[in-house]
């Protein structure tokens, strides 16, 4: 049986762990709203970019196609990247990714294909270190910066670049989590290299002669590496924003449990004051009796 | 007065600008080109450089780099990484 002051200490401890918490989750509630602005400022660029992509890839035809569109005919060397959220304290968001991403790569590597990782993010590496950590190429750590541009991407997508045309690459495929809503946040995935084509940009749009300056292929060429950044940056668009809003339920949640502990304590504490104080009661009374 | 042309400015960021406009001066790769309405369908990569935006004898003018234009029916749609605007700019 703890002594009073004990339970007073306790509902103390858990008050104050409250109060963390709340603080969190106004914290991720107001970074939240930044964090959807800009990915819905950074949806127009990316949309825009894949239509014309998809209408320049209808016009070339198969052998003329840039590998990066087609893709180089193999499966053999893959490379994945897995974008997760720097911080923890989010409920399953960092492993809802992870998992996801395992899912692939254990495909793959029982296909018997060359499986290798880039990270982005701390918590994706520390938790896919403990299994590959002789496939991981690379982990880029973006806790230091506060806003997300291409400048940030920048280096990431060159070095994707160079894993593939150094032909150590042959299809890359991206882990993040989407941000569906406030409630929702789906780990997802998408291939970066051969370039997906929105079939739907594409229709509609080919009987249009189009003048090219320079060529479609040079044009392509420029376009499908910058391509490649704006997909990476709005994929981490979606998991900033997605970071946010489940950090916020986390904490919500927490919030809601320390007040559900503070009170079945306070019960506790309660009762066991009074029976103290009743049992005070009666040996006073006796002992007034017996004399 | 002439028909508009259909202009939006893109960056990852935001859209820096929409509207209908007179004309367009972007510099293309192969050179300096401007876009009025009805254009033919065309494409380009931008050199880094300015795009002036003419609506009514004003003038816009953006500092562009690692852009990208669009031209097609529909209207001229400019890409670009870095992209902002000079301010108080007198034509």
């Amino acid at each position: 049986m703890p002594s009073l002051k004990d339970m007073r200490n306790q509902i103390g401890s858990v008050k104050a762990t409250q109060k963390i918490t709340k603080a969190m989750q106004m914290v991720a509630a107001a970074k939240l709203k930044r964090a959807t602005d800009a990915a819905e400022n950074a949806r127009p660029y990316a949309k825009r970019m894949a239509s014309v992509i998809a209408s320049l890839a209808s016009r070339i035809s198969g052998g003329d196609a840039p590998k990066m569109l087609a893709g180089t005919g193999s499966q053999t060397n893959q490379l994945v990247v897995v974008a997760t959220a720097d911080r923890g304290l989010a409920g399953g968001f960092n492993t809802a990714i992870v998992r996801a991403a395992r899912e692939f790569i254990d495909a793959q590597i029982a296909q018997g294909r060359n499986v290798r990782i880039i990270t982005i993010g701390r918590k994706g590496r520390d938790q896919l270190k403990r299994l590959y950590a002789d496939r991981i190429v690379e982990s880029h750590d973006l806790s230091g910066t506060k806003v997300l541009t291409l400048d940030v991407v920048a280096p990431i997508s060159e070095q994707i670049t160079a894993e593939f045309n150094e032909g150590r690459a042959d299809v890359v495929t991206l882990f993040y989590s989407q941000f569906k809503s406030v409630i929702s946040q789906i780990p997802a995935s998408k291939r970066l290299i051969p370039a997906e084509i929105d079939a739907t940009a594409e229709a509609g749009k080919s009987e249009a002669v189009y003048e090219y300056e320079p060529s479609e292929e040079e044009i392509l060429e420029v376009l499908l590496p910058r391509n490649l950044s704006v997909q990476l940056l709005s994929a981490l668009f979606e998991n900033n924003a997605g970071f946010y809003a489940a950090q916020m339920s986390a904490m919500d949640n927490a919030t809601r449990n320390a007040g559900e502990m503070i009170k079945a304590l306070q019960l506790k504490y309660n009762r066991s004051r009074q029976a103290q104080i009743t049992k005070e009661l009666i040996e006073i009374i006796s002992g007034a009796e017996a004399l | 007065m002439a028909e508009k042309l259909h202009v939006s400015l893109v960056t990852p960021e935001a859209e820096l600008f929409s509207g209908d406009v007179d004309q367009v001066v972007a510099p293309g790769v192969e050179g300096q080109f401007g876009v009025l309405a009805r254009h033919a369908p065309f494409m380009t990569i931008l050199a880094e450089g300015e795009v002036i935006v003419m609506n009514d004898g004003t003038t816009r003018v953006f500092q562009v780099r690692g852009g990208f234009a669009d031209v097609n029916a529909e209207g001229m749609t400019i890409l670009a990484e870095h992209a902002s605007e000079y301010l108080e700019s007198v034509h």
